[in-house]
């Protein structure tokens, strides 16, 4: 239907030279995305914007109808957003600590464009700069204005935390170690009591994927932990992935837990469809294929489920570069629901539960793109809005929010976790800008996303 | 052979009248032979990941002693104490190698199998050879 909806700017660089995987990258995009055979490249295709951020009175760019302002700046590599339901709202800001082990010449070289994405080292020219943050910040806007009254630190010196959630007379902080909780009631500004550990999470020296995604079932019996590989496609060994690429269910009251599913090699955003019971998550797929391979997509999680990693993807696409080959696990593995085209990013998703924007957007689903580094034409830098009818994805990617990269080719800021606030607007951390944005709907617009 | 050393006094570049090539030459010989042993140890395990990781390694540390083997031996065919064959052979050997780090650098199965072994045996061929025609330097004994 809205069949010239563009996501990226990608599309038109895309006619690059050398590269046999010449195909649109919304080609790309929902149920059936076209694969194009593996290329691998004598020296992996990079493309990582230098990080400038943003100067006063630059912001990421929205559809007619909507307008969008920082809620928060001057924060630490702020990852996640999480409103409470008393409307405060918690800003994770984290970062990775150390560097993996080098097991080869390559290592520290993959390890130095990484920390360019990132603009050298989040937590530089940022408040409290003392190391990298640890901690989570509570914003409390209670007449709703988009203009927080309170800022101030609830709770510091995490270990690398990621996924948060209020459950039960707690709140649940997955560090990349360990699950903990913390007594806590909404409205209360400062933790001072000490966290239990509720279970380990696999962490270690290398901790490859970092980020341990959290939510609750609808219920709160359950808790699902997104934890990501310990590589690109299996190179660090079959030991070092123990329970990795896997979401994890956890027992609330007695930390009990199992692999829910598996193969997922870095699933974040972990989020119930509002008023069912089926999770969904956003998966980062694997590099060095070539700039078209593998997509990241959005999908439900099946309980049981084997998605490939690191055996195949997309279903039973077997990568070759995986030694001892798995056939048995690969006859398993299922496709996705959903693609988002290569390399994007895919970091943050929310559904729709305000009311606020027009009813084309009621229940569909906003990814947060982080953004490319392994093609020369970028992907992602960009949120995304994906309409859903009876509890499934409908239709192509529209871009929400764009304008990362400004016009000068250098990043102002790269989306991460995306939310939707009690006033119905759509919050989200940029990591690099170091700012927690909202936006909100002006009215002025038929009343359907846009393209 | 001897008419040759007779017209060939200049002696290599050397530290104590001991030629400095034969230092550093070995270095590149050694690695790039270890190399292709390790990929075939590699392709032999079934994809245990260790000899990959040695593979690299080696390839990386041949490139690094080559560069210095390259300038010496370069040093020394331009004043005539070494063959320029030797140069240009290890030249050679050199730059099949570096390609092949970059095939290397490859996450698994693919960085050895295929083109990766290739490139091990062609590179280590062309450094034999380059070591074999370098001896001809170590005759020069006035």
């Amino acid at each position: 239907m809205i069949r010239h909806a563009l996501v990226g700017a990608a599309t038109l660089a895309l006619a690059g030279c050398g590269n046999p995987q010449k195909i649109d990258p919304m080609q790309q995009v929902g149920p059936n995305p076209v694969l194009p055979a593996p290329h691998e490249e004598l020296v992996a295709a990079v493309g990582v914007p230098k990080v400038v951020g943003w100067k006063p009175g630059e912001t990421p760019i929205v559809p007619n109808g909507f307008h969008i302002e920082a809620m928060a700046t001057g924060l630490a590599n702020p990852r996640r957003v999480y409103p409470l339901p008393n409307g405060d709202i918690l800003v994770v800001e984290t970062d990775r600590q150390g560097s993996e082990p080098v097991d080869r010449p390559k290592d520290p070289i993959r390890d130095f464009i990484m920390s360019m994405a990132h603009g050298g080292g989040g937590a530089k020219e940022t408040e409290g700069s003392a190391g990298k943050p640890q901690r989570i910040t509570l914003l409390r806007d209670a007449n709703g204005d988009g203009k927080p009254e309170l800022k101030t630190i609830l709770v510091d010196h995490l270990n690398s935390p990621f996924g948060v959630v209020a459950l039960g007379g707690y709140l649940y902080v997955a560090n990349t170690d360990a699950l903990v909780r913390y007594p806590f009631t909404p409205g209360q500004t400062k933790i001072t009591a000490a966290g239990q550990k509720v279970l380990d999470l696999p962490g270690g020296l290398i901790d490859h994927h970092w980020t341990k995604d959290l939510t609750a079932s609808p219920d709160g019996s359950k808790l699902y932990v997104g934890v990501g590989s310990n590589s690109n496609s299996g190179e660090r060994g079959p030991e070092a992935e123990t329970n990795r690429a896997s979401i994890w269910e956890v027992d609330a009251k007695t930390g009990a837990f199992r692999v829910f599913a598996s193969g997922l090699r870095n699933p974040n955003g972990l989020t119930f469809y509002p008023g069912s019971n089926t999770l969904w998550a956003v998966i980062n797929e694997r590099d060095e294929l070539g700039p078209n391979l593998v997509p990241d997509y959005m999908t439900s999680v099946k309980d049981g489920a084997f998605y490939g990693w690191p055996y195949s993807y997309y279903g039973q696409h077997v990568d070759r570069r995986v030694r001892p080959q798995r056939p048995d696990l690969v006859a398993k593995a299922i496709p996705p629901d959903y693609a988002l085209s290569s390399h994007v990013a895919a970091l943050g998703l929310t559904f729709y539960t305000g009311s606020s924007f027009p009813a084309g957007f009621r229940g569909g689903a906003f990814v947060g793109e982080h953004g490319s580094w392994n093609r020369t034409a970028y992907n992602g830098y960009r949120i995304v809005f994906i309409r859903f009818a009876g509890g499934r994805p409908v239709g192509l990617p529209h871009n929400f929010v764009a304008g990362f990269i400004g016009p000068d080719g250098k990043a102002r800021g790269r989306p991460v976790g995306v939310a939707v606030d009690r006033t119905g607007a759509l919050i989200f951390a940029d990591d690099v800008g170091n700012t927690v944005w909202r936006v909100t709907y002006t009215g002025g617009n038929s009343g359907q996303p846009r393209a | 052979m001897a008419e040759t050393v007779a017209h060939r006094p200049v002696r290599p570049i050397s530290i104590v009248r001991h030629p400095i090539y034969s230092l550093f030459l070995p270095v590149p010989v050694v690695c790039f032979i270890g190399a292709l042993i390790t990929d075939l140890s590699y392709l032999n395990s079934g994809g245990n990941l260790l000899w990959v990781n040695f593979s690299a390694w080696l390839l990386a540390a041949g490139l690094v002693f080559g560069v210095v083997a390259l300038i010496i031996l370069l040093i020394d065919a331009i004043r005539g104490s070494a063959a320029w064959l030797a140069f240009g052979l290890l030249l050679a050997a050199w730059i099949v190698e570096f390609i092949n780090s970059l095939v290397h650098a490859r996450d698994g199965w693919t960085a050895v199998a295929g083109l990766g072994l290739i490139l091990s045996i062609i590179g280590t061929v062309l450094v034999l050879v380059a070591g074999w025609f370098s001896r001809r330097a170590v005759e020069v004994v006035p």
